[in-house]
């Protein structure tokens, strides 16, 4: 750092001569790192392009159909016009929480016995590594292997074959990251509890967790985000359904497979449809992600 | 060592800590066994998944065989399968796609740790980056589709009529292609490869970079000759992370890569991967076809197994030699 003042000096008397030390802008090395910096700052623009111009086609393609008929309509026949997502929003709804309730406890007992009762044994590191195996899972293997156990055991496509898919997707992250936040917990409040003579399990529920909640939380919060735009596992497992959920072993429509299955066809109203839940499948799951890191910021500075 | 203390200590009558009763003691050992087994259930997941999996591609395994493997007909009226066509197209538009997001992503990381911005848009670049990640994958599959597709077009048409002897532009861009497909995925990784890029370089001592400019060095030969080559490790690894997550990633390509089942060199011809075979054919597939996709299925989590497990193996031996280096 202290090196660059000195290369901006063009003109300092001295006794030795520092305009040996100038840059000259002819000289390749010079021309070479100007060169490339203009290849860095044009390839980080070009990174930067996706995102505002998902954004943008969104606001504009899909923000037209944003109204109260969108998510109280069923949707719309192959050229009818009208109809909203009403049901696929439902059906997301109810497949993420079946997802979360199964994925969430498992997820934090399992965060606990990595952080607390085993850190350094070989289970936790076979767990560390399950779980990480699992993040690295292709989502459509979720997908077929719910087929496999619940959608032939049960002999039909169902809400809760969906849930199933997506909580297998959920549990790494809420594992990892309940893992992480009861580490961060300082060690004196656990020797604090242990030492007025709680078992470590009182230690655990009562002081621990609640120190790590937002770490907790907010690593659900993202598990959350990311099941609730798979598609790749609900096309097999919940597969699609015009009509309003009634059971739960029963197939379902959902957000994301809406807009895969009206991308595909050759009707404006349709495609105008899946555009317009794109928008609300992006603010959902962007809207998580920002809740996620606000309310970790705000426990942290308090 | 809490159940051992309750046996010591002497009940306190001014001491608001007190000796956990037998209860509390079963409450505990009930606890603990809760969390091991619920652990040892991520385990057992997988083991459960690969079984599964493979149990219900056994019989396509004994009917095709390697055939199977190196077959390029998926025909399900005469029942034969080969997926081919597919693990290349697979191999392909992960490569194409992992090697843009890698130019890219190298360049934003070092953006975001050489100084070359001020903190603020630092920070906003990141958010931007990480923003990318967060967006399904089905709402790219449908930007795709709308944006990129129409957008790249004229370009590729034009390649070809011009350059249409070199095989990358040996075809014209009609609609759905590699490219396109590729371009997507590039998209979607670039958050993984930018991320894991940034820590590794920015876990670069800051004395090494000091004394490349001490010694006459540029910005860039700084960055080219010293900071890179020590970070390369990581930066290794984040690329095998995000390729790895390439070669799963299902709805964007099922949704831009055409489908057919394709071996061709051409960038703007359309192919098919072994994600979106998946997707595109399970759901109306007949008894024989369901164990040939599995079969498929397996092969899809052979391959990102290990990938996935030589790019963690990577980045974890990044992490001991920095450690051990300070």
């Amino acid at each position: 750092m202290s090196v660059l003042p000195i290369r901006r000096q063009t003109m300092v008397e001295g006794d030795i001569d520092l305009s040996k030390l100038e840059r000259r802008l002819r000289e390749p090395r010079t021309l070479i790192n100007a060169a490339l910096n203009w290849l860095v700052a044009g390839l980080t623009v070009l990174a930067m392009v996706p995102l505002f111009s998902v954004i943008f086609m969104l606001l504009w393609r899909g923000g037209q159909r944003l109204g109260i008929a969108l998510f109280t309509e069923l949707p719309p026949g192959a050229g009818m016009v009208g109809g909203g997502i009403g049901n696929a929003l439902l059906g997301t709804v109810i497949m993420v929480g079946i997802a979360t309730l199964l994925s969430v406890p498992v997820g934090i007992l399992g965060g606990i016995y990595l952080a607390e009762f085993g850190p350094n044994t070989k289970t936790a590191s076979v767990v560390r590594f399950a779980a990480k195996v699992l993040t690295g899972l292709p989502s459509v293997i979720a997908g077929v292997f719910v087929y496999a156990l619940v959608v032939t055991t049960m002999g039909t496509f169902s809400a809760l074959a969906g849930g199933v898919a997506l909580s297998i997707l959920m549990l790494p992250t809420i594992i990892l990251t309940a893992e992480d936040a009861i580490r961060m917990v300082p060690h004196r409040m656990r020797e604090a509890a242990i030492g007025m003579g709680c078992t470590q399990t009182q230690a655990i529920l009562k002081v621990i967790l609640p120190t790590a909640r937002p770490g907790i939380l907010t690593g659900v919060m993202l598990a959350v985000a990311r099941a609730a735009g798979e598609t790749a596992p609900l096309l097999f497992t919940a597969l699609f359904s015009d009509y309003w959920i009634r059971r739960l072993h029963e197939p379902s429509a959902s957000l994301a497979v809406i807009i895969y299955d009206f991308s595909g066809q050759p009707y404006p109203n349709l495609i105008e449809i899946a555009w317009a839940a794109s928008l609300v499948l992006v603010l959902i799951v962007l809207g998580l992600n920002i809740a996620a890191q606000f309310y970790l910021r705000k426990s942290f500075t308090k | 060592m809490s159940a051992t203390l309750a046996e010591h200590t002497e009940p306190a009558p001014l001491s608001i800590s007190r000796p956990p009763t037998n209860a509390e003691i079963v409450w505990d050992r009930f606890f603990r066994g809760a969390c091991f087994c619920f652990a040892w259930l991520t385990i057992l997941l997988v083991v459960l998944i690969i079984w599964e999996i493979g149990k219900h591609a056994f019989p396509a395994m004994q009917a095709q065989g390697l055939e199977f493997i190196t077959g390029d007909k998926w025909d399900a009226g005469n029942n034969k399968f080969g997926i081919l066509p597919e693990i290349l197209g697979t191999l392909y538009s992960s490569l194409l796609g992992v090697g843009i997001a890698t130019v890219l992503g190298v360049a934003v990381a070092i953006v975001l740790t050489q100084d070359f911005v001020p903190p603020i848009l630092e920070v906003f670049l990141k958010n931007v980056i990480e923003l990318l990640a967060a967006i399904p994958s089905v709402v790219y599959g449908l930007w795709g589709i709308f944006v990129v597709i129409p957008a790249i077009r004229p370009a590729a048409n034009w390649l070809h009529e011009h350059l249409g002897e070199i095989p990358l532009f040996g075809t014209r861009l009609s609609g759905p292609g590699m490219l396109p497909a590729a371009l997507v995925l590039a998209i979607m990784v670039l958050p993984t490869i930018t991320a894991i890029s940034r820590d590794s370089i920015a876990a670069v001592p800051p004395k090494i970079r000091e004394a490349a400019y001490g010694l006459g060095a540029t910005k860039w030969e700084t960055i080219l000759a010293v900071i890179l080559p020590t970070s390369s490790r990581g930066i290794f690894g984040s690329v095998i992370l995000g390729f790895g997550r390439a070669l799963g990633e299902t709805m964007a390509l099922a949704m831009l890569v055409g489908n057919a089942s394709n071996i061709s060199w051409s960038l703007f011809a359309p192919g098919n991967t072994l994600a979106a075979l998946l997707a595109n054919k399970f759901p109306e597939a007949s008894r024989v076809e369901i164990d040939a996709l599995m079969y498929a299925a397996l092969v899809l989590l052979t391959i990102t197994l290990a990938v996935n497990v030589l790019g963690t193996w990577i980045i974890m031996r990044t992490a001991v030699d920095t450690k051990g280096g300070r």
